[in-house]
């Protein structure tokens, strides 16, 4: 297993992880259609709320969606939350009601009460869109009521037409046209997906030691601070499930640059060496900038790997971080990959990904829940990456879990979060071995 | 619309799962999109349930719309009966499903299932979870029974001297308020009397045993929200008597035991005569409330103002147990169960304040503010409210955090509910002599502002403002599904917090303004009283003219209002 351990990172002159000889870029993938035990993309607003300070996640839609959200979000938190939900009721479906005169009448009241929001998002749901609510028309006529107080912008979270994190690409695409176009023609690097502050203050000290700048982060910690774009942006990752935001980003000049996402040591030094290279930073000074972190990392790991080595594992579908999780896992902790679910398979957002996976698993996109419990049960895997609807029915049949959703919710990219990130799969397992109930 | 930021109800088809996820053998077919599968986890993370609901979701997209959504319900139905081999079935929609009009319970009927199938047409936009709840019962009930229904005027037999009486409780669901405690409580208290419990639904209920409800003698409705429609259906159709006394509280469950008796043709007087030795008699008694009330520790409880929100019936039953049974005076109490709004009005009448009838969070937020309560017993909501505001605060009535499914058993009902009652609402407060001894030595400095109170695990004591405020993404929700204490979890930016924390507290309009020795002064009175003394003052310095607040004003005020 030593040709998967990332020595290039012990001596900072890593390349791109070398693909596989048989890799899974060419498996056939198990498409399904079925039912989904997922969230809709209203679930982003729990922690794109908390990214953005100073804009409020406004939903049209149901009882069902505020449920949801707060569901989702625990029912914990005890300050008045920065999003809310306009529910529709009977007389807006009956038409008896104007739906826009009371759209405005909600969002007026909501301004009235909180005018520290600077950025309102109109937030689309199932119901919604079935009664074929414009929220673009409406975010037109509220902008010229508020804007530049408030500027309002729509997007869709509903579980139609998004899954889960699907959610904060929608958002993230509401916000492209608004961005005001570069000014300079030096090259720019843009970092795009939500990263918790102290994994992009990480971040920014490496790029400066790197020398690579101007660095911007998208979405921004104010949503009334876009970030410029053009021709000279260059776009690195960060988060895998970003399909529109990306194509949105391209159409306005950007350029992608390829690499695996910057989860471990070999997936962060693979994306920063990426961005050193779209800035003809020499190899000597990458390696310099990330000697120190990739060395306390690659030895934080090491831990891990004993206690997750040879163990057996199977991903259900929830966020599109399960590819990149699946090859941190397999590289650089000697995972043995069963099942691969994604709900979402973008070939463009994880080209290089599947090269760095074994040809062995099954690749598998969208979901029949009843079936794949069914392959679940059958692999008997030694860990289950699950939603929280499913982590405790399968324990109770024997198999540990580890719920996804803190995946999505904790601090897990870079190198000072590698081994955090592996601790979150081997605690089950260790749990499990403490235990004599 | 309505613009809403919490919500204490789910959706009405949210109350069907908990019928069905409460029994044995029925499946739920609903019709829905994806992401509706989050009600999943309020089941197996609240109350840490082993198996999955028995729900299958539809899960139509966009792109079907246009195409045949009701074949992918008849898909849907015709595999899960294949897969889980229900005995019944509840087929229906979400609230977007409502909108396309498949009719899926319709449709579902007419496929020649050899099982009942129920038809739930549940509107998602005028109705909620508990109505929805207690609609699916009675369609369920009254889909299987209705075959078995005698003819009108047909006697009802009489029971067999020889035979026990036997009781149906009706009403107890997953996600309801220590429901699972109190079946095992009152169903105890039933067998003292000579009852035996004959069949417990939803929970725990399979299709063959609600059809043998009509074998008991009768029934007891122990939760309205979810049982009453049921109840009165079969006390019409079935000529059952229902026993509608909820046995909250100790005076309460007094009054159940007597309509027991009643309704069971037995003598219970015995078993009271007992029971309400213990006022005095601490080895005869059933519960130890009546007696740690009346002993002298308890003095201090006298006068507790206390704010109550809840579901209607555990509103309403501890505004009894508040004032009647532990001597707290009630400040204000309310309901979000608008279907019981009418009898939430007239029990708060009986208190002298007027009843909160409302589903909107802020209002309650603020009603509880202008309260200014030393004790709030609430739902979930209430304890965010309470901490926000810095005064206690006990659990009373769903919705639901993980915490309040404890591992021990803790019933509200009888008398054991009735002694959990005296601990859990009793333990938040401060205890008699500690309270004496901070109000005598309150310059010490474990007393001083900032330091914690030990008797609150929270961050009391901090300004809003003090609050870390965590700033990474992760953490909220991590935490929150789960099992993380909700005073972990202060999300809001700082300055949001302090604003909305400023906003609650508004204090009466003065011009008044106050001395600095005053103000020195007010600071010398514990945290818990601080803003009530700091109104009163305000109050009175305003009533009475006075432009500057010293420390004689302070003190005259504190005589003015005096306890």
């Amino acid at each position: 297993m030593s040709a998967t351990l990332p020595m290039s990172a012990l001596t900072g002159c890593g390349e791109m992880p070398e693909p596989l000889v048989r890799n899974a870029t060419h498996l056939p993938v198990l498409k399904e259609r079925g039912q989904r035990e997922v969230f809709c993309g209203l679930t982003g607003i729990v922690w794109l709320h908390r990214k953005m300070q100073d804009a409020f996640f406004m939903v049209v839609g149901s009882r069902t969606c505020a449920h949801l959200i707060q569901s989702a979000a625990g029912v914990m938190i005890f300050a008045e939350p920065r999003f809310g939900t306009a529910i529709l009721g009977e007389r807006d479906l009956a038409g008896l009601a104007d739906a826009n005169d009371e759209l405005d009448r909600c969002v007026t009241q909501l301004l009235e009460r909180r005018p520290d929001i600077k950025t309102l998002f109109l937030v689309g749901s199932c119901p919604s869109e079935v009664i074929k609510l414009d929220l673009a028309r409406g975010a037109e006529r509220l902008n010229e009521r508020f804007f530049p107080q408030v500027r309002v912008l729509n997007y869709s979270g509903s579980g139609i037409e998004t899954t889960f994190t699907q959610g904060e690409d929608t958002c993230l695409k509401s916000m492209i046209p608004h961005m005001p176009a570069t000014t300079s023609t030096a090259t720019e690097l843009m970092v795009v997906g939500t990263l918790a502050d102290v994994v992009e203050d990480q971040f920014m000290r490496i790029f400066n030691d790197m020398g690579v700048g101007p660095v911007h982060f998208f979405p921004p910690r104010m949503a009334r601070d876009l970030p410029p774009i053009g021709p000279n942006t260059r776009l690195l990752l960060a988060q895998p499930f970003l399909s529109e935001t990306v194509r949105a980003l391209q159409a306005r000049g950007a350029t992608l640059l390829p690499s695996p996402y910057p989860f471990g040591v070999n997936g962060t030094t693979a994306w920063f060496r990426a961005a050193g290279q779209a800035f003809d930073i020499p190899d000597e000074r990458v390696a310099k900038a990330i000697r120190a972190p990739a060395e306390r990392a690659t030895s934080s790991l090491v831990r891990y790997r004993e206690k997750l080595q040879g163990k057996r594992l199977f991903f259900f579908p929830d966020s599109q971080l399960e590819i990149p999780l699946a090859r941190f896992l397999y590289q650089e902790c000697g995972v043995e990959l069963i099942e691969v679910g994604s709900p979402y398979l973008d070939r463009l957002l994880v080209e290089a990904e599947l090269p760095l996976l074994p040809d062995t698993i099954t690749l598998s996109e969208g979901q029949d829940v009843d079936k794949q419990l069914d392959r679940c049960r059958e692999a008997r895997p030694d860990l289950t990456v699950c939603g929280l609807g499913l982590a405790n029915p399968l324990e109770a049949e024997g198999l540990r879990t580890k719920w996804s959703i803190e995946l999505v919710f904790s601090p897990t990219h870079g190198y000072d979060q590698a081994a955090d990130l592996a601790e979150l799969f081997a605690r089950p397992l260790e749990r499990a071995q403490r235990l004599t109930v | 619309m309505q613009l809403t930021l919490w919500t204490y109800e789910g959706p009405p088809h949210m109350g069907a799962m908990r019928i069905a996820t409460s029994m044995e053998g029925v499946h739920y077919v609903l019709h829905a999109p994806q992401g509706d599968t989050y009600a999943d986890l309020l089941f197996t993370m609240i109350e840490r349930r082993d198996r999955r609901p028995p729900v299958t979701y539809t899960t139509f997209q966009a792109r079907d719309l246009g195409g045949d959504t009701a074949e992918m319900v008849k898909t849907s139905v015709r595999e899960a009966y294949e897969r889980f081999k229900p005995r019944a079935m509840l087929v229906g929609e979400s609230c977007t499903a409502e909108i396309i009009q498949d009719q899926p319970g319709s449709l579902a009927q007419s496929m020649g299932l050899p099982i009942p199938v129920v038809n739930l047409e549940l509107p998602a936009y005028s109705k909620k979870e508990n109505w929805g709840a207690s609609e699916t019962f009675y369609h369920l009930v009254r889909t299987l029974l209705l075959p078995h229904v005698p003819a009108p005027g047909t006697a009802r037999e009489t029971r067999p001297a020889t035979r026990r009486p036997r009781a149906n409780l009706l009403g107890p669901t997953l996600l309801g308020f220590r429901n699972r405690d109190d079946v095992k409580e009152v169903t105890r208290l039933l067998n003292d009397l000579g009852v035996d419990v004959h069949v417990v639904a939803p929970l725990g209920a399979t299709p063959e045993s609600l059809m043998t409800i009509p074998e008991a003698d009768f029934n007891v409705c122990l939760y309205p929200e979810i049982a009453d429609t049921t109840c009165r259906w079969l006390q019409k159709s079935f000529g059952m008597p229902t026993v509608k006394t909820v046995p909250l509280g100790i005076g309460a469950t007094r009054e159940f035991i007597l309509e027991v008796g009643t309704v069971a043709g037995i003598d219970v007087e015995p078993f009271l005569e007992r029971e309400r030795l213990g006022v005095s008699q601490m080895d005869s008694s059933q519960s130890l409330l009546p007696w740690y009330s009346r002993s002298v520790d308890a003095t201090y409880l006298t006068g507790k103002r206390v704010f109550i929100f809840g579901d209607a019936t555990h509103v309403k039953a501890a505004a009894r147990i508040a004032s009647q049974e532990l001597g707290f005076t009630i400040v204000g109490l309310g309901t979000y169960s608008r279907e019981f709004a009418r009898d939430i009005r007239e029990v708060a009448k009986l208190y002298g304040v007027e009843a909160v009838i409302s589903d909107d969070y802020l209002d309650v937020e603020k009603a509880v503010g202008d309260a200014a309560p030393e004790l709030v017993l609430g739902t979930q909501m209430e304890r965010h409210i309470a901490k926000r505001l810095g005064v206690p605060c006990a659990v009373i009535s769903s919705p639901i955090h993980v915490q309040d499914v404890p591992a021990r058993f803790s019933p509200q009902m009888g008398f054991e509910g009735a002694n959990v009652i005296f601990d859990t609402w009793v333990h938040p407060l401060m205890m008699g002599l500690e309270e004496h001894l901070l109000q005598m030595f309150r310059e010490d400095f474990e007393f001083a502002d900032g330091a914690v109170p030990s008797h609150l695990h929270s961050v009391h004591g901090k300004s809003a403002a003090d609050v870390v405020v965590d700033v990474t993404v992760a953490a909220a929700a991590t935490a929150a599904t789960v099992n993380a204490d909700p005073s972990d979890v202060a999300t809001e930016s700082p300055a949001v917090a302090a604003e909305q924390a400023a906003s609650t507290q508004t204090l009466v309009a003065t011009d008044a303004e106050w001395l600095p020795d005053a103000e020195k002064e007010l600071k010398k009175i514990p945290f818990f009283v601080r803003g009530k003394a700091k109104r009163n003052t305000e109050r009175y310095a305003l009533e009475h003219g006075v432009a500057h607040i010293t420390v004689d004003t302070l003190y005259e005020a504190k005589a003015f209002y005096g306890r």
